[in-house]
């Protein structure tokens, strides 16, 4: 049932399964699913995330991508909650806007990422429910990605993955892009096509396996040009 | 005073109450979460040095007692990272700061390669266990306030000055969801007032404040003591104290599973802090089981 959560007799929260007397209370907190995935290149950065919007076991859109632009040079995807995600992405535009007019100039990806764990901090105690994270280019030009935690806890990576299917892409992106457990391979850095298409690969396999991910995947490649978007298609059952 | 500057007592001692150091001053039903309130009068912040910059955590206040039968504290949907093994030590050549770099929240590892040994000043460090999030905004906290301190009063303050003003800031979030536990780990410099040397000390969100030779702390805590119980000792040299702690940190990431991944070692003299390289405890796990390898091997060889 949306917007509530169910409790058994022992008082801890039940998901599915329904035996014995279940007390219903309202939960302002509902997981709306979706994948996100950045990864950061010598010079540029990618964010990708895929469409479908689900809740419980229906589909609400196949046309909800959750990267966000923030400025030129700064994607952030959110997945989670979705209304908390669309206020918190409010909050940050917000931020930014009043950051350009009170110093005359963009806040830089490594800016946003601090202001945005002191926003998600700011609600320590009903916390918003996002999986943040931050990719794009900081001021030497090089590409950053930054994962947050739900309560603003934040730390740079190369590479991370956020949402439903995070804990099966986070392991495949450890080996092909962290050339982790693996022995005698040569370290190549990451080039931006083999990246992107490494994206697609992680995003098609995740589409596979987990129900909340699939529909459509829309990749957001940042470099010095700009922010340039693509859509895949991906499984739609 | 520290705390009265933290606290904004001097300048509205009226108004101080453990609820002040969280919501604005003024206004604080007007206030939006995530826009700072001078942004709404459009005044612009003064240049003074002394101003009142208010409280430095504008927090939504957790529901009270009273408000909490009329608003249940919401559940959340989400576990937090937690789990660690951290510890820290004095002994003739300084303190020894060591952790391991695992995140977990839930049965996942949010991340392996954290930095839970976090630097205040050139002299002092701090270990972090407890929920993630909170363990770094509250070193950061806790930066800010020594810094302005060593601006405002030209002095560094003293590694159990720095407990006490730590302990009170987290005096207000008692008993919330707060999990903080941080092990200061410095060296006081004189002349000071405060006695030169090394020092430990242990601060928690539940209110604990505890100086000592030896502390550790998390969910590794247990394994990491018997092997530091056993060694530790005032004489040792300084590579005898790299080793002690690094065997602690590794024995403890073998038996409890929400630590692991690296080991991180800081050590403290009266020079200031300097961090050893981050040693991946999976070679060594290895290099172990081979030696272990050969020790049954002959004991099999031995016995046939």
């Amino acid at each position: 049932m949306i917007s509530a959560q169910s409790f058994g007799e022992n008082g801890k929260m039940k998901d599915y399964h329904h035996t014995g007397p279940v007390e219903y209370r309202f939960s302002p907190y509902t997981f709306n699913g979706g994948t996100v995935l950045a990864v950061a290149g010598e010079d540029f950065a990618i964010v990708a995330s895929d469409t479908r919007l689900s809740e419980g076991y229906s589909i609400h859109s196949r046309d909800s991508p959750k990267c966000y632009k923030l400025t030129d040079t700064t994607v952030i995807g959110c997945s989670g909650f979705h209304g908390d995600c669309l206020t918190l992405t409010k909050i940050i535009d917000a931020r930014l806007k009043m950051y350009k007019h009170s110093n005359n100039k963009m806040m830089t990806s490594g800016a946003i990422a601090a202001m945005l764990s002191t926003i998600l901090y700011g609600r320590r105690f009903f916390p918003y429910y996002v999986y943040n994270i931050i990719g794009g280019l900081d001021e030497h030009g090089k590409g950053a990605v930054y994962s947050f935690d739900p309560v603003g806890s934040y730390q740079r990576d190369t590479y991370k993955a956020g949402g439903s299917a995070s804990a099966m892409l986070q392991p495949l992106l450890d080996n092909q892009i962290g050339f982790k457990n693996m022995t005698g391979v040569e370290h190549v850095p990451l080039s931006k096509d083999k990246a992107v298409q490494l994206v697609k690969d992680v995003f098609i396999s995740a589409a596979e396996r987990d129900v909340y991910t699939g529909d459509a995947l829309q990749i957001c490649l940042i470099t010095k040009e700009g922010v340039k978007k693509e859509m895949i298609t991906l499984r739609r059952d | 005073m520290a705390l009265e500057d933290f606290c904004s007592f001097r300048n509205n001692p009226h108004l101080w109450t453990p609820a002040s150091l969280l919501l604005p001053l003024q206004n604080p039903a007007s206030s939006t979460p995530g826009i700072p309130e001078h942004h709404h009068s459009g005044r612009r912040r003064s240049e003074l040095s002394n101003r009142d910059d208010g409280p430095p955590l504008r927090l939504t206040l957790p529901p009270t007692s009273a408000a909490r039968r009329l608003m249940p504290t919401v559940r959340r949907p989400f576990p937090l990272t937690h789990g660690t093994t951290t510890l820290g030590f004095v002994f003739q050549g300084g303190v020894i700061a060591a952790a391991d770099t695992r995140a977990s929240a839930g049965g996942l590892v949010a991340c392996p390669e954290v930095h839970k040994i976090i630097p205040v000043h050139s002299h002092l460090v701090v270990t972090s266990s407890g929920s993630g999030a909170d363990c770094v905004l509250w070193a950061r906290a806790l930066e800010r306030e020594i810094r302005l301190y060593r601006l405002r009063h030209g002095r560094v303050l003293s590694v159990r000055g720095t407990a006490k003003l730590l302990a009170f800031m987290l005096h207000p979030f008692k008993g919330t969801d707060v999990c903080v536990a941080l092990t200061l780990c410095g060296w006081d410099q004189g002349p000071n007032g405060a006695r030169e040397g090394p020092k430990v000390i242990y601060v928690c969100s539940d209110g604990a404040r505890l100086q000592g030779e030896l502390f550790s702390v998390g969910s590794g805590s247990p394994y990491a003591y018997g092997i530091l119980d056993g060694g530790l000792r005032w004489t040792l040299s300084r590579e005898e104290a790299f080793s002690l702690a690094r065997e602690a940190v590794f024995r403890a990431t073998h038996r409890d599973a929400y630590s692991g991944n690296n080991v991180d070692l800081v050590y403290i003299t009266e020079k200031g802090w300097s961090r050893r390289e981050r040693e991946d405890l999976k070679e060594e796990y290895y290099r172990r089981k081979e030696e272990i390898g050969k020790i049954v091997e002959e004991r099999c060889r031995k016995t046939d």
